[in-house]
C-alpha cells in the first residue's frame, strides 16, 4: 500500500475493511431476499381481487416477480462488471491492439470490447483513437460491434428471464459475429471509405497518451462498481418496468401458439423480418428482453427472437448517425450489411438446431 | 484560469462543466470554461473517452465526471 504516498486523497486504510465487510453483508442479504421473491410475489398477487389463474392474475404475478428479480440480478452483475472493468482502460486496450494482425486481433478486440469501459458518447473519439494508433480497421470494428452487443444489461436480463443457457449462447454468438464481421470488413480493405479528416489523422503521428491511469486500490474499484450500478439504473429502470409490463400483458393475454404461427421456426421469412423490424427500433436490451421472453413463452422460435434482439441492440440507427461523423455512408452500409448477415445466419442456425 | 471541457454535448459533459463552475464559485476562483464539442478538436487533444478536461493546455482528466476534490486540486 505504498501508493498512499503519491495520492493524498486516498482513503485511510482502516476504512477498507468497512467496504469488504459491507460487500459480504450485501451479498448475503441479497441472497436471502432473492430466495423469497416467489412467495412474496404470490402473496401480494393474492391481495388483488382477481383469480390467480385468470389473465390479470397471471400478468400481475409475472410483473411482481420479474421486476424485483431483474433489478436484483442487474445490481449484482453491473457491480461485478464495474469492478472487472476497472482493470481495463481504453488506453491499455489501444496498446494491446496496436499493430495486431487481423485474425488474432479480431478475437482480442471482440473480447476487449466487452471489458473496456466507455459510454456510447465516446464511440467516435475511441474509434479515431484506435484507428490513428495503427489498429487495423477490421479489428476496430470487431471492438465496436462486440461492445454494445455483449453488454452486462443484456446478459443480466437474459440470465434472469430466459435462463443461463440462452444468455451464454447469446454472448458466444455475439462475440462470433463481432469477430467474423470485423474480419470480413478488414478483408474488404475499406480504409479509403473513412471520412477524409479521419484518414488524415490516420496517416499522421499517433495521439499521445493524455493522462496516466492513477493507481487504483480495491476500494477504488468497488466505488467504480457502485458508480456503474447507479449510472445504469438511472438509464434503464424505466425500460425494465415498461418492458416487463409489456411482457406481463403478453403472458396474461396473448393466446398460446399465436406467436408460433408468426414467429415460429416454420415461417422462413420471420428471421429477415425480425432483423428489419429490429434496426430502426431504439430501445436498449432492458426494454426488449422481457418482451422477447414473453414471445418465447408463446411459441416464437429462439433463432427468430435472438435475431430480433441482436438487430435492436447492435444495429441501431442512432449509432449509425454517430458513426456518420467518421465513416462514409458506403462504409456504414457495408457495416450494417455484414453485421446483419451475421445476425441472419445466427437466427437461421438456431431455428434449425432447436 | 481557463479550463476546457471536451465532449460532444452529452449529459456527462454538461455535468462536468457544471461541477467545475460550482466548485470554482465555492472556492472563490475566477474560471473561464470553454466547451469544445467539435469532434476534430476533441480528437486533437488525443483523448479517447469523454468528457475530458483540459487545464493550461494539458489534459488532466478524461472519461468521467470529475469529483469535487479533483476539480479543487486543478484550481489551486
Amino acid at each position: 500500500m505504498n501508493a498512499d504516498m503519491t495520492t493524498p486523497s486516498h482513503p485511510a486504510p482502516r476504512r477498507d475493511w468497512v467496504w469488504h465487510v459491507g460487500l459480504v453483508a450485501f451479498v448475503a442479504v441479497w441472497w436471502l431476499v432473492y430466495g423469497q421473491l416467489v412467495p412474496v410475489a404470490e402473496w401480494i398477487t393474492a391481495l388483488f381481487p382477481v383469480e390467480r389463474d385468470s389473465h390479470a392474475g397471471k400478468a400481475i404475478a409475472f410483473f411482481l416477480y420479474d421486476v424485483p428479480k431483474v433489478m436484483m440480478l442487474l445490481t449484482l452483475i453491473v457491480f461485478a462488471m464495474g469492478v472487472v472493468r476497472s482493470y481495463f482502460s481504453p488506453e491499455r486496450t489501444r496498446a494491446m491492439l496496436a499493430g495486431k494482425r487481423e485474425g488474432v486481433g479480431n478475437v482480442l478486440a471482440a473480447g476487449l470490447g466487452v471489458m473496456t469501459p466507455f459510454c456510447s458518447c465516446s464511440a467516435v473519439p475511441l474509434f479515431i483513437g484506435l484507428v490513428s494508433a495503427g489498429v487495423p480497421l477490421g479489428v476496430t470494428f470487431s471492438f465496436l460491434i462486440a461492445a454494445p452487443m455483449v453488454n452486462e444489461v443484456a446478459l443480466a436480463l437474459l440470465f434472469g428471464l430466459v435462463g443461463w443457457k440462452v444468455a451464454l449462447t447469446y454472448a458466444a454468438f455475439g462475440l462470433i459475429i463481432a469477430i467474423l464481421a470485423g474480419w470480413v470488413i478488414g478483408k474488404l480493405k475499406l480504409e479509403g471509405w473513412l471520412q477524409d479528416w479521419v484518414r488524415d489523422i490516420h496517416s499522421g503521428a499517433t495521439a499521445p497518451d493524455a493522462v496516466d491511469d492513477a493507481p487504483r486500490t480495491m476500494v477504488n474499484r468497488y466505488r467504480l462498481g457502485v458508480e456503474a450500478v447507479r449510472e445504469i439504473f438511472g438509464r434503464v429502470w424505466m425500460w425494465i418496468i415498461l418492458g416487463i409490463g409489456m411482457g406481463a400483458l403478453i403472458h396474461g393475454y396473448v393466446p398460446e401458439a399465436l406467436m408460433a404461427r408468426i414467429m415460429g421456426a416454420d415461417a422462413w421469412w420471420s428471421v429477415p423480418a425480425a432483423v428489419l423490424i429490429g434496426i430502426p427500433m431504439y430501445t436498449n436490451a432492458a426494454g426488449v428482453i422481457p418482451i422477447v421472453e414473453a414471445l418465447l413463452g408463446k411459441g416464437a422460435a429462439l433463432g427468430t427472437v435472438l435475431a430480433f434482439m441482436m438487430a435492436v441492440i447492435a444495429l441501431s440507427l442512432p449509432e449509425m448517425i454517430i458513426l456518420k461523423q467518421v465513416l462514409t455512408l458506403r462504409l456504414i452500409a457495408v457495416f450494417a450489411g455484414v453485421v446483419g448477415t451475421g445476425i441472419l445466419a445466427v437466427g437461421y442456425l438456431f431455428n434449425f438446431l432447436f | 484560469m481557463e479550463i476546457k471541457v471536451l465532449g460532444p454535448g452529452c449529459a456527462k459533459c454538461k455535468a462536468t462543466a457544471d461541477m467545475i463552475t460550482r466548485v470554482a464559485a465555492g472556492a472563490g476562483k475566477a474560471v473561464e470554461i470553454e466547451k469544445i464539442e467539435d469532434m476534430r478538436q476533441i480528437v486533437g487533444f488525443g483523448v479517447m473517452t469523454t468528457p475530458a478536461v483540459v487545464v493550461g493546455g494539458k489534459v488532466v482528466h478524461k472519461g468521467s465526471v470529475p469529483s469535487h476534490d479533483q476539480v479543487l486540486a486543478w484550481l489551486t
